[in-house]
């Protein structure tokens, strides 16, 4: 115990001045409350304008607030910001959506089944990564969080390689070093993927500042949760962008929760996530983020506006993290477990699902066909992947390969360390143990 | 107890008798921390005194220092010791210098703890162990407790300190002793006599090393979960070895360092940190500077490779059984 209280502490002045209180954000819903979104405010499809993508930040703060959306709740696609896209693309959004779905329905069994030892879904958010990365070109460069697959499955990325990258096994192209989902591919725009929040957001603005400097036509987008927005990498990223104006689009996930801490506590009691953009003098737009056209309509502005050298835009996803944050939490220990089948927004594969059938270009067999199809595909793929390893059954990359990379060439320590891990091996292993 | 429930005790024992302490960190509120170490503590002491906050680790800390400022006695949680990296400006440049910069004028009383090390296949940004980063700074103490025992009266003594304390946890060991042995089953604290946690206050003063098991052949110095992977090593292959648990890495317990090694004439250092500019490091130049009239042998070190954490390959980069067996080889040889 102090023996003196600290000298700092001031004596509380006299008089009948009213008590300071502190305020704790509290969600509305908890384990056993019966949720109801009801008086979330959902502007009609088609009240929200759509600015011409030249227009200047402070001309359209109330895009901040509102809420961008094509397809209003019966599947009809209307309004300003309708991208008007062909059944093909539509067709081909839906499908790579549910891919996504079903690797993500696989790997999540594939952890439970102790095959690894970790994994994430996106399930609910699929459109804002795949309605995101098709309105980009391929060209552009993703620096994305650990929940974005969907960009890789939209850019074609071999399946495979996710997998193998999961299993840590000999085929991982990042030689089993990082966590399962923190994949790398350089050659499909895609950055390496850090444990750490937020990192990423600079790291895209110098992208898209060295882009802008050497005249290319390139851009940078960047994606991180709303819970990560609270992070001073944000901050730093935006203001950066501003002072430069980075040709670069921000994406906050607005996805409710940030393991279990609800979005208050990054601070949406006050305000928006699109209307941090407000204090930057930047573009904020806050989109439907169940609607993929919404999604896909608001990224194809920020491009295009970014490519025309009239700088960044922050876009809020408005959705929900319909299961856990990882393999890792239970999230029904912090919030309602029927908490997603209250969100008003719906489901974004089935939302586009149902423009599509509308339009009569879709039905629920050939759905169920597709469905059915691609866990075909991942099941097949899977079981190709495993032929090369799961995590902990000895399949794995060479072990001197733990000391590669750290740096360009290896110096003489982590080369007697090298050799030192080795005779451990044999130590362990016996005499007839030999290294990969 | 485990150590999580002592750890939990702990800080549920200082929230009842000093109401100046506050508990607080990403997911630490409603949830009880992801690794449940404040579970329970919200509902009882209330929302303003156990709370979640935003991440941002540099926010954390920073505001930790300003409740220190007014007068309480902030306990921040960092969700993992990778993640206080962010924090680290507020940590250094403030925490650690207020007393010293402003001569007494205004002091830091803040624990911050923080899971840390390997062995929970975490990857390369759950499972560092940045102590020596903690020990190089001036003005943090650094504490690593090794069993619920003393987990529960270091922490106590942590938030009764009035200097910033960096309480490392070494989570691996949260639910039971490791032996080493990734192959063999976990045994739960319950065996352990340090699981014999009483529920009232004690306190275990910072800056004290144990003894673990008194000998004469070599001084085994660790701390944390390689406290209980060197006991078993030791006690499989039967050497006489005493084993100094260092408990609080700064201030250092010297002269229990300097009286086992002058006793014995060697000294083996385990440590799961990288290998360059490690605690080891430290640890080395002090017992030579110190003993090196008594010493019969180089003092030896065995640490985690200089190399990020590897995902698959972890059990090769953990110091295990046989680094540490091929240490006490060498040293013992002549
Ligand atoms: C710097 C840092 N602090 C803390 C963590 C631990 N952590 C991992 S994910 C997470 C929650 C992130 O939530 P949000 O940004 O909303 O993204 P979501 O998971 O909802 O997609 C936390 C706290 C971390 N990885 N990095």
């Amino acid at each position: 115990m102090p023996e003196t209280p600290p000298k700092a502490s001031l004596r509380r002045p006299a008089g009948n001045l009213p008590p300071l209180s502190l305020h704790i954000p509290e969600p509305r819903y908890r384990p056993g409350d019966t949720p109801d979104f009801g008086d979330i405010e959902v502007p009609a499809v088609d009240a929200t304008p759509r600015p011409g993508e030249a227009t200047k930040p402070d001309a359209m703060r109330e895009l901040c607030y509102g809420l961008v959306r094509v397809l209003d709740f019966d599947g009809v696609a209307k309004g300003p910001w309708n991208p008007k896209l062909s059944p093909e693309r539509l067709r081909m959004m839906l499908r790579t959506m549910m891919l996504v779905r079903a690797f993500d329905d696989r790997m999540f069994r594939a952890q439970r089944q102790g095959k690894t030892s970790f994994y994430m879904k996106c399930t609910g958010e699929e459109a804002t990564s795949v309605a995101s990365t098709m309105a980009i070109d391929r060209s552009d460069m993703c620096f994305p969080s650990y929940r974005q697959q969907g960009i890789l499955i939209t850019r074609d990325y071999p399946l495979i390689q996710m997998m193998n990258q999961i299993y840590s096994n000999r085929g991982d192209h990042l030689m089993g070093r990082q966590l399962p989902i923190m994949y790398s591919a350089p050659e499909y725009g895609f950055f390496s993927v850090s444990g750490n929040l937020a990192t990423q957001y600079p790291q895209a603005v110098g992208w898209a500042m060295a882009s802008a400097s050497k005249g290319d036509s390139r851009i940078a987008t960047v994606w991180c949760g709303e819970g990560s927005s609270a992070e001073g990498d944000f901050h730093s990223a935006l203001t950066f962008a501003t002072v430069y104006n980075a040709p670069v689009i921000f994406n906050v996930v607005n996805n409710q929760w940030a393991i279990s801490s609800f979005s208050g506590f990054a601070g949406s009691e006050r305000t928006t996530f699109a209307a941090r953009a407000v204090g930057y003098g930047i573009a904020g737009l806050r989109v439907d983020g169940n609607d993929p056209l919404a999604v896909y309509a608001a990224t194809q502005w920020a491009a295009d506006r970014a490519r025309t050298n009239n700088g960044p835009t922050l876009i809020e996803h408005f959705t929900y993290r319909s299961e856990g944050h990882s393999t890792s939490d239970d999230p029904n220990a912090y919030r309602p477990a029927d908490e997603a089948t209250a969100w008003p927004f719906g489901d974004p594969i089935a939302r586009l699902a149902q423009h599509l059938e509308l339009l009569g270009e879709w039905d629920a067999d050939r759905h169920q066909a597709q469905a059915k199809d691609l866990e075909g595909i991942v099941k097949t793929t899977q079981k190709q992947s495993e032929k090369l390893g799961i995590l902990g059954h000895g399949m794995h990359q060479p072990f001197e390969t733990m000391f590669q990379d750290v740096f360009e060439e290896m110096p003489w320590h982590l080369k007697e360390q090298c050799d030192q891990m080795l005779a451990e091996r044999e130590a362990k292993f016996g005499p007839d143990w030999k290294p990969e | 107890m485990n150590m999580i429930e002592a750890i939990n005790s702990a800080m549920d024992i200082m929230l009842e008798r000093d109401p100046a302490t506050v508990v607080m960190g990403e997911d630490v509120g409603y949830f009880g921390g992801v690794f449940r170490a404040t579970a329970g503590l919200q509902k009882k002491h209330g929302k303003t005194r156990v709370f979640d906050t935003p991440i941002n680790e540099c926010g954390i800390i920073g505001v930790a220092v300003g409740m220190g400022a007014y007068g309480l006695r902030p306990v921040p949680e960092i969700q993992f010791a990778d993640y206080i990296y962010p924090g680290l400006d507020q940590l250094v440049s403030e925490a650690a210098r207020l007393r010293y910069r402003s001569a007494n004028d205004f002091i830091c009383p803040m624990t911050v703890r923080t899971p840390f090390g390997g062995g929970i296949f975490g990857g390369q940004t759950h499972s560092q162990s940045p102590e020596s980063i903690m020990t190089h700074i001036c003005g943090v103490k650094t504490v690593i407790p090794s069993n619920p025992y003393d987990a529960k009266g270091l922490l106590i003594a942590a938030i009764e300190d009035n200097d910033p304390v960096v309480f490392l946890e070494p989570k691996r060991i949260y639910n039971g002793p490791f032996s080493g042995y990734y192959d063999r089953p976990v045994e739960p604290w319950s065996k352990h006599d340090a699981s014999a946690v009483p529920e009232g206050y004690y306190r275990i003063d910072l800056g004290k090393a144990a003894t673990v098991r008194a000998g004469e052949a070599v001084t085994v110095l660790a701390y944390g979960t390689m406290v209980h992977v060197a006991k078993t090593i030791i006690d499989e292959i039967g050497i006489d070895a005493e084993i100094l648990d260092l408990r609080t890495l700064l201030p250092l317990d010297i002269e229990a360092i300097e009286t086992s090694v002058k006793k014995t004439g060697r000294c083996l250092i385990i440590h799961e940190a990288t290998r360059t500019s490690g605690f080891g490091a430290e640890l080395a130049a002090l017992v030579q500077e110190r003993c090196f009239y008594h010493l019969e042998a180089p003092v030896e070190r065995v640490t985690g490779f200089d190399t990020p954490y590897p995902h698959s390959l972890e059990w090769a980069y953990f110091p295990g059984p046989v680094r540490i067996a091929t240490a006490l080889t060498k040293i013992l040889k002549d």
